[in-house]
């Protein structure tokens, strides 16, 4: 089955998916049974922590771990000398290709040289976590200090130190389309702006954690927090084995957001193992993780955009540059989310986008929730309702008059081939919100905004991504599903139980799932790209459809009943003469030899390798639309605001689980919420100023509104019963909506992220002149 | 072979109605001394400086965040974890119950530590509204629910005969 068919539903033709379950996983979660990666322990484990470095740039000139080996508990302290290949490599996981500067990599331990504040120098493997902190104290290290590039701009100018060897610039995209000059020429509005996103941190409430030992059969096994259960295979190249001697089951995990998609804990972990052949734990501290785990880009935007007098966009003219921080990681296909997602969901003729991503000694950036497709939005929203403002129309008017449609194309070349719903979650917000409220005191303001945006979901086309999913009926009619999905928290594992149960007829609480084991489950590529549900749901549809079929066709010709006539129930198999149980069509299954079990592969997809010039691809499988709009309430003494009113609008085409719709969207929105109000990764010179939740500040539950999800179902989309994806897609609109509430409340536009009460401050008065 | 650091000194609790004795270091926070030594793993450690909440369990009825209170404090005291929330045969009580039909766990990682917290809330009886509920979990963060089927969750457990 081809990933460009179409898929529909009706809601009232549905008995199990669309309908809001409790998922599966949730009972043990709450009695407080489940194990996440850190709660599995083996009598005789050992512990490990990491040397890491203290500056920011550097020449290792000593490292001497003599002393730390010599100590009460110590097992081993290891250098990058100890590791048998020791690079990681960051082509992302599954990929049949490397792009040039895309293939980049970095040290497992550092040897020679250091490039950000925490980059892993060596591994401390010890009987006793007490033991752990003496000895990364005895570790000897010795600092030739370098010059620290902490700003991507200044590592792109002349004369730039050299982060790595052949320059500073990992990578660029740039999209050309029609006449932008002569568009900008007889625009009747001109639009410019400016704007910076910040670095942010995943800060999920579980750090980085996991246990590793080696089986009987000599298997390495590492059960982990991650979002990638194929990273097996990069681990079997650090250790130079076969990648069918190394395993990685990842548990539920306490949240990803892209922060467990590149390996974390796990070579150090493997070769922690594999060199004391003993299980071993290593947990990362909040320390760690907010210094050394990669972060969300910061982008700097520059914004130009022409428009006629009735509000129809003529060209966007964009520059947008990034920090790839001190490693490549996956900066440049962030940033080619970021250059194909810069436009909006608007129809845009010409257009000129010129994006890079530089190397600086910040710390490296790599994927985060939204995936450089969410910072533009502050971009491309803030331009539409300056664009409203100065031509004096309505903010929803401006923006569907210029809403994508089905058949249009995005600036790079790619058609929209679904039904987009933009203009109607725009009337939803709308709608639900009546009144703009009243300020509630004296010296207080208040304003109120919308934004739109648009998220792909699935992969990049060129990937060849694909997912397989195995289901099987026990002989008395309970389910087995297997499927490698790592589940991080967003129901990917429920998902398929529901799926299933469709399709299949079987109750939920009769339905196990086997999920995140790249050993003994079938391989359904990463919890990323919002695409699990596009690409193992479908692949679990599938499955479920060959089985429903297989046991169809065996009871038909037993019982002599036409196959489209009977159908799988909770009740057996129901046809016109005769209703058979599941355990005796399973009997007649097992008799005229036809399998009760199905393993259904989907591939995604196909598109040709990008260059350096997009232009007239397909890059992504599908989008999803939405529009939120906030009430805010600003101080105009104290710069504070306050998030009065919160609503979000997306259309997920058919929603599996209405629960975990509504808690994707309050998530991501209040998560938006603060990186545009509060959060930021503080460098200073290299030096990460925010090492604890004391300094990184996400928000409480004071801090935020209750958030009204409005779910939209058009019915289509690319994944089982027409779902969209909705893992992403809503984090990107909160950055715009707060700025342009805040703006229209005190009359000037915040800019830069985040919108602190010193920045509010700046905007009231630059808004009372 | 031991570390140096560590003592033989024991120390006793009630954990989940259970009499605990393990020993416990001078320097072991109960959260290591739950997890590590008493096998009692739903407190979680989320940041090691007593403010993500994730780690709270009730001592003697008051709630505390167990990666920064020391072991060898609570000698005697009677500690109450998520995993001792549920009656005799494993059902939930009406808290649980209520995080359950909210979809009040995502990645659930911080449910323990906001059962917890909520547990304590409910115990004086007083009917709180959604922004003294919100208050109140200030110091519980949660990164995958954006709070409110939480504070759902909380606001129909109050009053609801536990």
């Amino acid at each position: 089955m081809s990933v460009d068919e179409i898929r529909t539903s009706k809601a009232d033709e549905l008995r199990i998916v669309n309908k809001p379950l409790a998922r599966h996983d949730a009972a043990e979660k709450i009695a407080g049974t489940t194990r996440y990666a850190g709660d599995l322990a083996f009598e005789g484990m050992l512990h490990a922590r990491l040397v890491r470095a203290q500056v920011p740039s550097a020449r290792l000139t000593r490292r001497d771990v003599t002393t730390a080996r010599g100590l009460p508990g110590v097992v081993a302290v290891l250098l990058g000398e100890d590791v048998p290949n020791n690079e990681i490599s960051v082509d992302v996981p599954g990929q049949t290709i490397a792009v040039g500067a895309l293939k980049a990599r970095m040290q497992v331990l550092a040897t020679e040289r250091v490039r950000f504040h925490g980059e892993p120098i060596a591994l401390v493997v010890a009987e006793h976590e007490d033991a752990l902190a003496a000895a990364c104290e005895a570790v000897e290290i010795e600092y030739e200090d370098l010059p620290v590039v902490s700003d991507p701009e200044q590592a792109l100018a002349e004369g730039a130190f050299a982060v790595h060897e052949g320059g500073n610039l990992l990578a660029e995209w740039n999209i050309d389309l029609g006449d932008v000059d002569g568009s900008f020429a007889r625009a009747d509005v001109i639009v410019e702006g400016e704007y910076r996103t910040q670095f942010v941190d995943h800060a999920y409430l579980e750090p980085e954690a996991g246990v590793s030992w080696i089986d009987d059969d000599g298997v390495l096994n590492l059960r982990v927090a991650t979002q990638v259960v194929e990273h097996y295979r990069d681990i079997a190249k650090i250790l130079g084995v076969p990648d069918s001697k190394v395993r990685v089951i990842a548990p539920y995990v306490g949240g990803g957001f892209g922060g467990k998609e590149d390996m974390t804990v796990e070579p150090y972990l493997a070769i922690a193992t594999s060199h004391t052949r003993r299980p071993v734990r290593m947990q990362w501290t909040r320390n760690e993780s907010l210094l050394a785990r990669a972060k969300r880009h910061r982008n700097h935007m520059r914004y130009r955009t022409a428009a006629a007098s009735d509000g129809t966009i003529l060209a966007q003219d964009i520059e947008i540059v990034s920090d790839a921080g001190a490693y490549a990681y996956l900066s440049a296909l962030v940033l080619l989310y970021s250059s194909v997602h810069a436009c909006g969901p608007y129809r845009v003729q010409n257009a000129r986008i010129r994006a890079k991503t530089a190397y600086t000694n910040n710390p490296p950036t790599s994927a985060f929730r939204g995936f450089g497709g969410m910072q533009v939005v502050l971009g491309y929203e803030s331009q539409m309702d300056e664009l409203a403002k100065k031509l004096g129309i309505d903010p929803g008017e401006i923006r569907k008059r210029n809403a994508l449609r089905r058949g249009d194309r995005l600036p790079v070349g790619q058609e929209i081939i679904t039904e987009v719903q933009l203009a109607q979650t725009i009337d939803a917000v709308r709608e639900r919100a009546g009144e703009k409220p009243e300020p509630s005191g004296p010296r207080l303001a208040v304003g109120r905004a919308i934004a739109s945006n648009m998220q792909s979901y699935g992969r990049l086309v060129w990937l060849n991504d694909s997912a397989a999913a195995w289901i099987g009926f026990q002989m008395d009619g309970s389910l087995t599903i297997r499927c490698a999905v790592p589940d991080i928290g967003g129901g990917q594992a429920s998902s398929l139980a529901q799926i299933s149960s469709e399709v299949l007829g079987v109750d939920m609480d009769r339905i196990t799932v086997h999920f995140g084991d790249s050993a003994l489950n079938p391989l359904a590529g990463t919890t990323t790209a919002t695409r699990q549900l596009l690409m193992s749901g479908n692949a679990t549809y599938e499955a479920a459809v060959m089985l429903r079929d297989q046991v169809l066709a065996a009871v038909a010709e037993e019982t002599g009943q036409p196959v489209e006539a009977l159908s799988l129930t909770p009740d057996g198999i129901t046809g016109p003469d005769r209703t058979v149980s599941v355990t005796l069509a399973l009997q007649i299954c097992r008799r005229r030899n036809v399998p009760v079990e199905a393993l259904g592969t989907f591939f995604g997809p196909k598109g040709k390798e990008v260059t350096r010039e997009l232009q007239g691809e397909r890059l992504f499988p599908d989008f999803t639309f939405g529009t939120h709009l906030a009430d805010v309430e600003v101080d105009l003494d104290t710069g504070q605001v306050k998030v009065l009113r919160y609503i979000a609008s997306h259309d997920v085409g058919r929603a599996i689980n209405p629960l975990s719709v509504e808690g994707q969207i309050t998530g991501a929105a209040v998560q938006g919420l603060g990186q545009a109000l509060l959060e930021e990764i503080v460098m200073q010179d290299g030096v990460n100023l925010t090492g604890g939740f004391f300094q990184y500040l996400i928000p409480t539950a004071m801090d935020v509104p209750d958030i009204e999800a409005i779910v939209l179902e058009s019915g289509e989309g690319l994944g089982p019963f027409g779902a969209r994806g909705i893992g992403e897609p809503p984090i990107g609109p909160p950055l715009a909506v707060i700025s342009s509430a805040i703006a229209d409340a005190v009359g000037a536009r915040p800019t830069t992220l985040p919108i602190t009460p010193e920045r509010v401050l700046e905007c009231v008065e630059r808004g009372s002149r | 072979m031991k570390p140096a650091t560590t003592t033989d000194m024991t120390v006793t609790m009630t954990v989940n109605g259970k009499s605990v004795t393990r020993v416990a270091g001078g320097h072991v926070t109960l959260l290591r001394w739950l997890r590590d030594e008493a096998g009692v793993f739903d407190p979680k450690y989320g940041c090691g400086e007593g403010v993500c909440g994730a780690c709270t369990v009730l001592v003697d009825g008051e709630p505390a965040s167990a990666c920064i209170v020391l072991a060898a404090q609570c000698e005697g005291s009677d500690v109450l974890t998520a995993a001792g929330l549920a009656g005799p045969d494993g059902e939930l009580n009406a808290l649980q119950r209520a995080f359950h039909e909210r979809h009040g766990a995502q990645c659930g990682f911080c449910t323990p530590g906001m059962l917890m917290c909520a547990t304590a809330m409910l115990a004086d009886g007083r009917t709180r509204t959604r922004d003294e509920i919100r208050e109140e979990l200030h110091g519980n963060l949660c990164r995958c629910t954006g709070y409110q089927p939480i504070v759902d969750a909380i606001q129909d457990a109050q009053g609801v005969d536990r």
